[in-house]
């Protein structure tokens, strides 16, 4: 046991912006806190950095409460979403900064801020100026700079969000394998899925201040807690489990739970078709209701649809 | 707590005796009743609506040149604005009397401008530089034409600059003291000249007091009025950097360009006029003024010489900068400590820290002249006495200075140093120091000028025996004998080289122009 937040709720004034979250983060794991923006998550990761005071729970550490502790003594490193690089630094200088504060001497300083270099693929980076980085590269020198104190946990707040598509997928890889070498603790905030699923050992969802499911990317993925994060995590469509052949009450369906086969047992009639990057999307009416569903066909055919269950989500 | 600690004692207390005195003697009644007052009262404000509008029109042209054009010689435009802000008043007044030898109403009206246009050239530069120009470039792709565009898109983003710097100007003119007394006379007077007159000349303490008072209470309307303009500015705008922003001008810009140097062409002259003057005689032209500075004047008018009057300038405005330094970055420090945590007293605390810049030094230097008695030791004739109340006098320049930038920094960039192990005040001396440095050597550097030229609170507190130098340039105008005035116009062009040399340091180092004056 490692982290352990105990019933947190944060006022600001009279709204709550975290009611009563409780969750674990154990030695070496990653968990990401997922959800909507507005939800909280952020707030959440604040208190934990020490930037925000609970109004009542406890933020502990190994079993000792940290509500004395100020954030400087914490040793927590913490990634903004934009970097927050220190403009007059130099990228070696932001580096060694953590270092700096922890009165490393000289020399060891400089060797570890270059292993930290390399591991974030920015060798020969150190004596350029930040502000002449790309916004992934800013990234990778903040993650560096927040890993080079070796903290006792790493807390990323939307560590991607900032950067373009490509780079981000591209970076969330690297981020993942990054975290599992250094065997590093981390709690990470998101509102993207594909970040949540690729980051994290377990997934909190959040939703209005309060924590509603956790579980590992896979289970939460596939049994949402309730229609509203089944929502939130790509469902637009709830029928019957009946529907698709399951014995649930409720299932929901993401845009690829219906297949464009010949064989299929549903039929119905296409009503639009979209490009999208990797397939084409298409709004298909069985029995009076529209359906998402993927396939090679042209608006007007009707069409027999099999259904994937791969893209079906039981809730509840 | 420092700062208003600071504030309370060699502010607030002095300021308040003088209004008790005022309304414990009964003065306040009879002045308010007579005619002359309120007469007075007109002028003041009249002669300060006069000077705003022109310093307000005179500026604009500049602050789009120093916001948008990218021409050469810029550096020279903006060292040439500054300039008049921060030369000694009454070296201000006697260039204008070198070409109006009788004063009047309109050398006083356009020497309070000729101060005050480069408070509204850098203030809504300084915002103007910053404002999108996409706004704009929208507007007339809708079809606005570029007046059009001009009024119904950037004069409204701009007007709290100019309403701020407009409230900040005319506080300046309705308490400006060196100018209207050099050129006024005994004919034209404000209510500063008057408490002044009253005080030295007349010892009508409790008229003085009630003078004061009555000025008190109209400076605190207008800041009021100021720091809401000010906070509608600070909230309303997506700000970018200049570089991006400016460009060479084109078409109908350059008549503003042309207007821009017309302007600062008009700054010089009075300048350039001093010199020439402190340089000829009635024999032709002369270095005597020059000569006679290191003696005592025409038949020992003055008790040390010019040189040594010089020389304890220089000091005095280094002790006032040093004190003014601590007392303003400290408050600035508090200031965005409490605005960060949402306090009101940020706001309280932010005005009030204006208030030395509004209320007139001559109240303040009258008030220490009643109050400074009470404290322990011959306070009174302190050599500390004359640099705490310059201090006052810059303390609120350099707030304004170094608190746009110190607002500036991220909070992120302050928590990130905090999450890497920096202690609260390590975080200051890692991140806000560095970021801030440059403005605060500006501020400084500012701070000493005004402290060298002050004059008001200066000519009430300084010594016979240790005059600085506006002093003694006021106290030489003011006896016969060429030789005096050749002196004083020989002094006031030495003390104008010294500002002039300071104000281009400070832009050699290329201050983001994001501070107010």
């Amino acid at each position: 046991m490692a982290l352990e937040l105990d019933s947190i709720t944060v006022r600001y004034g009279q709204t709550a912006a975290v009611s009563d979250v409780s969750l674990s983060v154990s030695d070496g794991e990653v968990v990401a806190l997922l959800g909507p923006s507005g939800c909280g998550k952020s707030t959440l990761l604040r208190t934990v950095a020490g930037l925000e005071k609970p109004s009542s729970g406890a933020v502990r550490w190994d079993r000792a409460d940290l509500a004395g502790v100020p954030v400087h003594r914490r040793e927590f490193g913490l990634v903004f979403q934009d970097g927050q690089l220190f403009p007059h630094r130099t990228v070696a200088g932001n580096v060694a900064f953590g270092l700096r504060m922890k009165k490393v001497e000289r020399e060891t300083r400089d060797k570890r801020v270059l292993s930290l270099l390399e591991l974030v693929g920015l060798e020969g980076y150190a004596d350029r100026r930040v502000t002449q980085l790309s916004g992934g590269e800013q990234q990778r020198v903040a993650l560096a700079r927040a890993l080079a104190p070796s903290p006792r946990l790493l807390l990323l707040d939307e560590p991607l969000s900032a950067l373009d598509r490509a780079l981000r997928e591209q970076l969330a890889v690297d981020l993942a394998r990054l975290l599992r070498e250094a065997a590093t603790t981390a709690l990470v905030v998101t509102h993207d899925h594909d970040e949540a699923f690729t980051l994290a050992d377990r997934v909190a969802i959040m939703s209005r201040g309060r924590i509603v499911q956790v579980g590992p990317p896979a289970e939460v993925w596939s049994s949402p807690v309730d229609v509203e994060t089944a929502k939130f995590l790509g469902c637009n469509k709830f029928v019957p489990g009946s529907f698709v052949g399951l014995d649930v009450e409720r299932v929901g369906l993401r845009a690829t739970a219906l297949r464009v086969d010949s064989d299929g047992l549903l039929e119905g009639t296409v009503l639009e078709r979209v490009h999208r990057r990797d397939h084409v999307r298409l709004l298909v009416e069985i029995g009076g209701e529209e359906y998402e569903a993927v396939g090679p066909v042209s608006v007007g055919d009707r069409v027999r649809l099999a259904i994937d269950l791969d893209g079906v989500a039981r809730v509840g | 707590m420092l700062p208003l600690a600071f504030l309370g004692l060699f502010f607030a207390w002095p300021v308040l005796a003088i209004v008790s005195l005022g309304l414990r003697e009964g003065g306040v009644a009879s002045v308010l009743v007579d005619g002359d007052t309120w007469e007075l009262v007109g002028f003041t404000l009249g002669q300060a609506l006069a000077s705003t509008v022109v310093a307000v029109v005179a500026g604009m042209p500049l602050a789009f040149v120093l916001a948008r054009c990218r021409i050469r010689g810029l550096g020279v435009i903006r060292a040439a604005v500054m300039v008049p802000f921060v030369l000694p008043t009454v070296v201000v007044g006697l260039a204008f009397r070198t070409f109006w030898p009788d004063g009047g109403v309109l050398p006083i009206v356009l020497a309070n401008a000729f101060f005050n246009v480069a408070v509204v050239a850098r203030t809504v530069g300084g915002l103007w530089a910053h404002t999108d120009r996409r706004a704009e470039d929208a507007a007339r792709a809708l079809g606005a034409s570029r007046p059009r565009a001009f009024l119904s898109v950037v004069l409204p983003a701009l007007a709290p600059a100019i309403g701020s710097a407009a409230a900040v100007v005319f506080l300046f003119c309705a308490t400006s003291f060196g100018v209207v007394l050099v050129l006024g006379g005994s004919r034209y007077r404000t209510l500063e000249t008057e408490i002044y007159l009253r005080t030295v000349e007349l010892f009508d303490l409790s008229g003085a007091a009630a003078l004061s008072l009555l000025q008190f209470l109209a400076v605190l309307a207008v800041l009021v009025l100021g720091a809401l303009a000010r906070r509608r500015r600070e909230t309303a705008l997506a700000l970018r950097d200049r570089e991006e922003l400016a460009r060479r001008p084109s078409g109908g810009e350059w008549y503003v360009v042309f207007a821009a140097f017309a302007v600062v062409a008009a700054l010089l002259t009075p300048v350039v006029g001093l010199v020439t003057r402190s340089l000829s005689t009635r024999d032709g032209w002369s270095l005597a003024g020059y000569v006679a500075l290191n003696t005592r004047g025409d038949r020992g008018t003055l008790a040390v010489t010019g040189i040594d009057a010089a020389v304890n300038s220089l000091r005095t405005a280094f002790d006032a900068t040093l004190v003014a330094l601590v007392v303003g970055v400290f408050s600035a420090v508090v200031l965005v400590g409490l605005r960060r945590s949402g306090s009101r007293v940020s706001e309280v605390l932010d005005t009030a820290l204006m208030l030395p810049l509004g209320v007139s030094a001559v109240t303040v230097g009258f008030g220490y002249l009643i109050t400074m008695d009470a404290l322990p030791g011959d306070f009174r004739t302190s050599p500390m006495l004359v640099p705490l109340a310059q201090a006052l006098v810059v303390t609120p320049l350099i707030v304004r200075m170094v608190l746009p930038v110190l607002r500036a920094v991220d909070e992120r960039l302050r928590q990130a140093a905090a999450t890497l192990g920096a202690s609260p005040l390590r975080v200051w001396r890692e991140v806000d120091l560095p970021l801030a440095g440059r403005s605060l050597v500006a501020a400084a550097g500012f701070g000493y000028v005004v402290a060298l030229g002050e004059f008001g609170a200066t000519s009430f507190l300084a010594r016979p025996d240790a005059p600085t130098l506006p002093v003694v340039i006021a106290r030489l105008m003011s006896r016969p004998g060429e030789l005096n005035s050749q002196m004083a116009y020989a002094a006031c062009a030495l003390l104008m080289v010294v500002t002039v040399g300071c104000v281009l340091l400070i832009e050699r180092l290329r201050v983001p122009s994001s501070g107010e004056f």
